[in-house]
C-alpha cells in the first residue's frame, strides 16, 4: 500500500514532532509511506477566506504533489476537509478528483481503511480530556455529534481505547468549537481567544492533565490560552500518544 | 454603508464579565434544553427532511401558492396587500391606519417590521407604536434592534432591565426582581392595549389551502393586539408560505422545540378572518426575498423559520452577542441573509464565524447555513469588499505557498522569529494571536528537515 504522507505548513514549522510520529505509525502499521518533498499546503488559508483565485497555484501544486498515490493521509483534520470538500479552485481534472477523494485524516485512515484496533506498545497513564475539532467532527464525520440524534461513535476514542492505562474526563461541552478556526484566530482574535480560554477551562476544571486531538491547530491555540493562564495542561497529537508516547 | 465593526464590538462585549458570562449560558441552556426535547423525539432526523422538502417545494412553486392564499384569504373577508419592499410595506400600514384616523398601533414581535423600520416610519407620521412583547419592548424603551430572533434582549441583564424601566416608567432602578419587572410592564402595557386604535402581528406560517396564518407567542400578546382593536394588521413575508393546513403538524412540532426546548408556545393562535364589524388586513412582502430566491447559492435561506437554534448553538455569537452583527438579523443566519440586503455593510459578519458547522446540525429546514457562508466569503473577495490587510496577506500567501523554495524560506523565517525575537518585540500590539495566546515553541528543524536528513541516512 503506497501512502503519501500529507505534513502542513504549520504542523511542518511548529510541530515536526507530530509528523514523527506519523510517519513511525504508519510504517509500524505496515505502510510503505512516501513524503512529497515538495509539498506545500493545501490552500486552506485562501479558500477559507473567500480567495479561490489567491489558492488556485497552491492547490494544483497539492494536485501535482500527490497524484499517483492510493492514500494521501494527514494528521490534520481541518485541511483533510479542505482537499477533500473545499479543493475547488484548481482545474477539477481526473487528478484533481482522485487526489480529493484520496485523502484521509490519520484517524479515519486508521480506523476505516487499516482498520486497526490495538497498539499494544502504546501506554499512556493520564487522564485525558478528547478534543473533536470541527473539522474531523462535523465534516469529515470520525465522531457522533451532539446536535444530531444518533447512535453513538467516536472514531479516534475507538483507537485510544487501545491505548494501555488511558483514562478520559468528561468536559461540560464536549463538542464546542474551541475558536481557532484559521484566520479567524486573528482576524477575530476576541472571540477567538475567549472561546479557547472557555474550553480549556473546561478541560481544566473536569480533571484533564491532557488535552488530545487529531489537529495540532485547535491544540496549538488552546496551548496558547492554557500557558498565558497559566493552567498547567499538557497537549498532545493523537498521534503521539498511538506511536507510544508515555507523556 | 459603513462596514459593521463586528470584532470591536465583540472585543467589548467580551471585557464584561457579567454580561456574556450570563448570556454564553444563558444561550447554552436553550441549546441543551432543545437537544432533550429534540432527542425526545426517534423520528426528528424525519421531521427535518419533511420540513426542508415542504419549504423547497412551496419556495419552488412560490407563484402558485401566493396567488392561491389571496383568494383564500379575500374569500374569508381578509384585505390582502402586496408590497414589493420595505417602502411599500410601510406606505400600506400607514395608509391603512391614516384612513381609519388610527393612532395607537400596538403590535406583537415581527422581524419583518423591523427588517422594514416600520416604527420610526410610523412615528414619524405621528402614529404611536407599541412593543407588546417583554423583550421588544425592553429594545425598543432603549432604542436597539432586537439582539435575537427568538429573545430580543437576552444580551441584558435583570439590572439592566431595571435601570431601563426606570427611566422610562419611572419603576425603582434598584429593583431587579424579574416577577416585579414583569409586573411592572404588564401594568404599563396593558391600558395601552385596551385604548389602541389597531393592533399588528407578524406571522409564523401563512397556509395556502385556507388563506389562514398561524403565529406563535408565549406572552400572549399577539392575541391581545390582534384581538383586542377591530383592526388586525399582519405582516407576512412571503417566504412564509406552507401549502397545506396538515403541514403545520410538521413545523409547529419543530418550531419551539428548536427554539427553546419546550414542547410548543404557549399560544398557537391561528387567524382566518375578521371578526363581526372588525377589519383584517394582509401584507404580503416581498423586500429582496425573489431576488435571494434566484440566487443559486443562497435561496436555501428563504427556508428558515426564524426559531434561532443557529444562533444558540453558535459559539461566537454566544461569546459577541447579537447587536455586534449591526443589522435585523444576527448570528449565524444573519450573516447569510444580511449580505443580500447591503453586501459592503455587511461584508464582516461571514468572516464571524469558525466555520464549526453546528449551526447547519441544529436547523430545523436543513439549511447549510456554515455552506453558506462559505460561499459568501467567496463572493466578498470576488467584489473587492475584503478588508485590505486581508486580502493583501492572501494575495501574498498565495504565491508563497504555490513555489516550495519560496515556502521553505518563509517556514524558516517564521521558527527564526519565535526562536529568535525578544519578546517585547514578537508580542506587539499588531500580533492578534499574541494579545491573550502565548506563540508555539520554535523546534530544532522543520519535519521537512527532519526527513531530509533521515532519508540520508
Amino acid at each position: 500500500m503506497k501512502v503519501a504522507l500529507f505534513i502542513p505548513c504549520f504542523m511542518d514549522a511548529f510541530f515536526p514532532n507530530v509528523g514523527v510520529a506519523t510517519l513511525e505509525l504508519l510504517e509500524r502499521l505496515g505502510c510503505e509511506v512516501d513524503y512529497p518533498f515538495d509539498q506545500t499546503c493545501c490552500g486552506q488559508p485562501m479558500g477559507n477566506s473567500g480567495c479561490e483565485k489567491e489558492a488556485a497555484a497552491t492547490e494544483k501544486l497539492f494536485v501535482k504533489n500527490f497524484s499517483g498515490y492510493d492514500y494521501i493521509v494527514s494528521p490534520s483534520g481541518s485541511c483533510v476537509h479542505h482537499v477533500r470538500d473545499h479543493l475547488t479552485a484548481t482545474e477539477q481534472t481526473a487528478e484533481t478528483s482522485a487526489v480529493r477523494s484520496n485523502t484521509y485524516e490519520l484517524v479515519e485512515f486508521i480506523h476505516d481503511v487499516l482498520k486497526v484496533r490495538e497498539f499494544p506498545w502504546a501506554e499512556f497513564p493520564h487522564k485525558v480530556g478528547l478534543h473533536n475539532s470541527c473539522g474531523t467532527l462535523r465534516a469529515l464525520r470520525t465522531a457522533k455529534m451532539s446536535e444530531i440524534n444518533e447512535p453513538f461513535f467516536s472514531k479516534p476514542l475507538t483507537l485510544l481505547q487501545g491505548v494501555k492505562g488511558i483514562e478520559f474526563i468528561t468536559p461540560d461541552r464536549p463538542d464546542e468549537c474551541c475558536g481557532f478556526g484559521g484566520t479567524f484566530c486573528v482576524s477575530e482574535g476576541p472571540v477567538s481567544a475567549k472561546m479557547g480560554i472557555d474550553k480549556v477551562c473546561d478541560h481544566k476544571r473536569n480533571g484533564a492533565d491532557y488535552i488530545v486531538s487529531a489537529d495540532s491547530s485547535c491544540l496549538m491555540h488552546q496551548k496558547g490560552c492554557s500557558d498565558r493562564m497559566g493552567l498547567g495542561l499538557k497537549f498532545i497529537h493523537i498521534a503521539q500518544i498511538l506511536n507510544g508516547a508515555r507523556a | 454603508m459603513k462596514r459593521v465593526d463586528h470584532v470591536g464590538f465583540s472585543e467589548k462585549f467580551i471585557a464584561d464579565e457579567k454580561h456574556i458570562k450570563f448570556h454564553d449560558k444563558r444561550l447554552w441552556d436553550l441549546r441543551s434544553s432543545r437537544d432533550v426535547e429534540v432527542h425526545g423525539i426517534p423520528e426528528w432526523e424525519e421531521l427535518r427532511r419533511l420540513a426542508s422538502g415542504i419549504k423547497e417545494h412551496t419556495l419552488t412553486h412560490l407563484a402558485d401558492y401566493l396567488e392561491q392564499f389571496e383568494r383564500n384569504a379575500t374569500a374569508n373577508g381578509v384585505v390582502v396587500h402586496w408590497a414589493k419592499d420595505a417602502e411599500e410595506h410601510n406606505r400600506i400600514v400607514h395608509e391603512i391606519l391614516s384612513a381609519r384616523n388610527a393612532t395607537v398601533l400596538v403590535k406583537s414581535k415581527s422581524m419583518l417590521t423591523e427588517e422594514c423600520e416600520m416604527r420610526p416610519y410610523l412615528e414619524e407620521r405621528g402614529i404611536a407604536v407599541v412593543e407588546t412583547d417583554l423583550g421588544e419592548q425592553i429594545q425598543q424603551l432603549d432604542d436597539q434592534l432586537p439582539s435575537h430572533i427568538v429573545v430580543p434582549a437576552v444580551h441584558k441583564l435583570a439590572t439592566d432591565v431595571a435601570k431601563t424601566f426606570s427611566k422610562t416608567m419611572g419603576t425603582d432602578p434598584n429593583e431587579s426582581r424579574i416577577p416585579v419587572l414583569c409586573e411592572a410592564q404588564r401594568q404599563r402595557t396593558r391600558p395601552l392595549i385596551l385604548n389602541a386604535h389597531a393592533g399588528m402581528t407578524g406571522c409564523n406560517f401563512a397556509v395556502a389551502e385556507t388563506g389562514g396564518i398561524t403565529v406563535c407567542t408565549n406572552e400572549g400578546n399577539a392575541d391581545l393586539s390582534a384581538n383586542v382593536p377591530s383592526l388586525h394588521i399582519a405582516s407576512i413575508g412571503i417566504e412564509k408560505l406552507i401549502p397545506k393546513l396538515e403541514h403545520l403538524g410538521v413545523f409547529i412540532r419543530m418550531l419551539s422545540r428548536n427554539a427553546l426546548g419546550s414542547p410548543i408556545t404557549q399560544y398557537t393562535s391561528h387567524f382566518r378572518g375578521p371578526r363581526k364589524g372588525g377589519e383584517m388586513h394582509f401584507i404580503l412582502v416581498d423586500n429582496g426575498r425573489s431576488e435571494r430566491l434566484g440566487m443559486e447559492d443562497f435561496w436555501y435561506s428563504l427556508k428558515c423559520i426564524r426559531c434561532g437554534a443557529c444562533m444558540n448553538t453558535c459559539p461566537v455569537y454566544r461569546r459577541s452577542s447579537g447587536l455586534s452583527y449591526g443589522g435585523v438579523y444576527s448570528g449565524p443566519i444573519g450573516a447569510i441573509i444580511n449580505p443580500t440586503f447591503d453586501l459592503k455593510k455587511y461584508s464582516s459578519l461571514p468572516f464571524a464565524s469558525t466555520m464549526n458547522g453546528s449551526c447547519t446540525n441544529v436547523c430545523p429546514v436543513k439549511i447549510n447555513i456554515h455552506e453558506q457562508i462559505y460561499k459568501w466569503r467567496q463572493i466578498i473577495a470576488e467584489k473587492n469588499e475584503l478588508p485590505f490587510i486581508k486580502k493583501e496577506s492572501m494575495k501574498i500567501a498565495g504565491k508563497v505557498l504555490a513555489n516550495p523554495k519560496l515556502y521553505r524560506a518563509a517556514i524558516k523565517a517564521a521558527d527564526a522569529a519565535v526562536a529568535k525575537l525578544p519578546r517585547v518585540v514578537l508580542y506587539n500590539p499588531l500580533n492578534e494571536w499574541g494579545k491573550k495566546r502565548e506563540v508555539p515553541e520554535a523546534p530544532k528543524e522543520t519535519f521537512h528537515e527532519w526527513y531530509a536528513k533521515r532519508k540520508k541516512k
